[in-house]
């Protein structure tokens, strides 16, 4: 599949702030990528300088191989959905959905049913005549999110769309934009900084950190197979143990933790023995028994708490040198504070990750 | 509830401290005596009359009408497209721009007159309609882009982002949703700034020419020639068309904000 869009060697300055350093990216025809990461971290400024609304400092955009830094804004072709919704207050929900189409010198019979099937696919086409301030913030959104297909544009960007609905919403909205997105073939570029939804809706999640892409893949691999640190961190919950590098061997490595227990782990990038390194183990990865069983690591810990959470259980321990984290589903059995357990996990649900 | 009463009592006195003027120069324009005195002996509408059919009257109206008109379109274009322009925040030294922009409302007119005076000599305008409306655009502006910045200020810029991604060059976003978002604002702006133009005196001394004498400046050389009651039938004019024109801002605006 040809590469649809591709940034450049992008650098953006905020006078003598630096958003976004020196980023590539490149997202294909038909994709769904989210651009994640926390406030600040430069997302939302790539989205803008892909929508036209801000420069880069250095480097180029390019969009279907030609370069669209000088195109402006209003010739991009791009549908853009804003957190805040940003419709028209003075106009009718139809005359905003229309509103595209005029700009297209559409002649009237055919922006109406247009109109009319674009309000339909987001079942609004009842409210036409309605003001945008006599509607819902979710159906507010249905509105922009038609606003910004009704043209057909070459891609759509998503500023936090969903940000201000409330969780139920939120979610159903999230299944709904997968849809269409499938159902339509869009190329959708979505800046979120909720993990849960970037996992939902992605086909592939770019993690930002300070202005640089830490990771990009699909969700299964920067959930399971996180490259770095913050990754681990930002997408779910995770235990961070440290260690040291005692061998390697393929894609596996035997790391000691400071308690002399040897861990066997899965390896992202490229490690050396008598490395300083992270293990990342995810809480509902490890098993918890009263007997040593037969998982390929097994550390011996005590429960210092367990706190009970409707869909899971969530167990605390302390292990000789560390806390560690155990969720365990909703079938386990309870582990009192004080139980002496064996915390097993095998090696493919641990990473090593270089500091 | 003595607090309440204490305080509903001292609403009520300092609105009668407000209107106190009005209410004792009203009556007045209605009076059949010759002269600006209570007790009225009767009623009558002969100064209405005659401040339509003396022609000093007569052509002080008309003046103010032309003028005033002039400026409230200048005052309106100028302070509009400054206010647009301040919302550049590119743009170097806006805080000072802006206060600029603010000035005239707080310089004693007396100060901007005598420049005003000399400036205009230069040019060949004084004795002019057009110069007395320059005048009176410099101190109305200020109104105007006050009441346009706010009402810009109220506009979310992602609705002017979102319009431009769809599609529409920038002139297309002023015409379609700037403006027409702006539109309560630039409203106020133009009834303060016809408003400012209607009771502006000190500028139209030392500018305007016999020619060019306002309501506002003929009631002030009247009332040292002859205290006549025609200065109140004028006055109960310029409060009747400021009431309407208020009428007729409270309407539009809240018939643009039903259309939200």
């Amino acid at each position: 599949m040809a590469e649809f869009i591709r940034f450049d060697r992008i650098t953006k300055f905020y006078g003598p702030l630096c958003v976004v350093e020196n980023l590539d990216l490149g997202i294909d025809k038909g994709e769904f990528v989210s651009l994640l990461g926390p406030s600040g971290s430069g997302k939302t400024t790539l989205l803008m300088m892909l929508a036209g609304f801000e420069q880069p400092t250095s480097g180029n955009i390019l969009l279907d191989g030609t370069a669209i830094n000088d195109v402006p804004t209003h010739r991009r072709d791009m549908g853009v959905v804003f957190q805040s919704y940003a419709l028209f207050p003075h106009m009718s929900v139809g005359e905003n959905v229309a509103f595209p189409l005029q700009m297209r010198g559409m002649g009237r019979a055919e922006i109406e049913g247009r109109v009319k099937r674009a309000l339909d696919m987001v079942q609004l086409s009842a409210f036409a005549d309605r003001r945008p301030s006599q509607l819902s913030g979710g159906q507010q959104q249905r509105v922009a999110l038609s606003r910004a297909l009704v043209f057909e544009p070459r891609v759509v960007l998503m500023d936090e769309p969903l940000g201000a609905l409330d969780k139920q919403l939120r979610e159903q909205m999230q299944l709904d934009i997968r849809d269409l997105h499938r159902r339509l073939g869009l190329t959708i570029v979505f800046v979120t900084h909720d993990q849960s939804e970037a996992l939902t809706m992605s086909d592939r999640v770019a993690v930002f950190n300070k202005g640089k892409i830490e990771q990009i893949g699909t969700p299964r691999q920067v959930y399971d197979e996180p490259a770095t640190r913050f990754v681990a961190e930002f997408i779910g919950e995770t235990n961070l143990v440290e260690g040291v590098v005692e061998a390697v061997e393929g894609e596996e490595a035997t790391v000691r933790l400071p308690s002399g227990a040897q861990i066997v782990s899965a390896v992202s990038g490229s490690v050396s023995s008598g490395q300083p390194v992270f293990l990342s183990i995810r809480p509902e990865r490890v098993d918890l028994s009263e007997t040593r069983g037969d998982a390929r690591n097994c550390l011996e810990t005590q429960v210092t708490d367990s706190v009970y959470q409707g869909d899971h259980l969530r167990v605390q321990l302390q292990n000789a040198a560390h806390p560690l984290i155990a969720k365990l589903g909703r079938r386990s059995r309870e582990f009192p504070p004080g139980t002496r357990v064996y915390a097993g996990f095998s090696a493919g649900d641990c990473r090593v990750i270089a500091p | 509830m003595p607090m309440k009463l204490a305080r509903t009592a001292f609403a009520a006195l300092t609105i009668l401290f407000l209107v106190a003027p009005l209410i004792a120069i009203l009556p007045l324009a209605f009076t059949s005596s010759v002269i600006l005195t209570y007790p009225v002996p009767s009623w009558s509408l002969r100064w209405f009359e005659e401040l339509f059919t003396a022609d000093a009257w007569r052509r002080a109206i008309v003046n103010s009408l032309i003028i005033g008109t002039g400026t409230t379109l200048l005052a309106t274009v100028l302070g509009t497209a400054a206010s647009l322009g301040l919302r550049n925040r590119l743009l170097f030294f806006r805080g000072s721009m802006r206060t600029l922009f603010l000035l005239p409302m707080v310089v004693p007119a007396v100060v901007l007159g005598v420049g005003m005076q000399v400036l205009l000599a230069g040019f060949g305008l004084t004795n002019s309609y057009a110069g007395v409306i320059i005048a009176h655009t410099v101190v109305a502006v200020p109104f105007v882009v006050v009441s346009v910045t706010g009402a810009l200020a109220g506009i979310d810029e992602r609705v002017e982002l979102a319009a431009q991604s769809l599609g529409a060059p920038p002139a297309t976003v002023f015409r379609r949703v700037t403006l027409p978002l702006a539109m309560p604002g630039v409203l106020s702006g133009a009834v303060l700034a016809f408003a400012t133009s209607l009771d502006e005196v000190v500028l139209t001394l030392f500018v305007a020419g016999p020619n060019q004498r306002t309501l506002a400046r003929q009631m002030f050389s009247s009332i040292r020639e002859n205290i006549s009651p025609a200065i109140a039938a004028a006055a109960f004019l310029f409060i009747a068309a400021t009431v309407v024109i208020g009428l007729i801002v409270v309407l539009s605006r809240s018939m643009l904000a039903k259309r939200r």
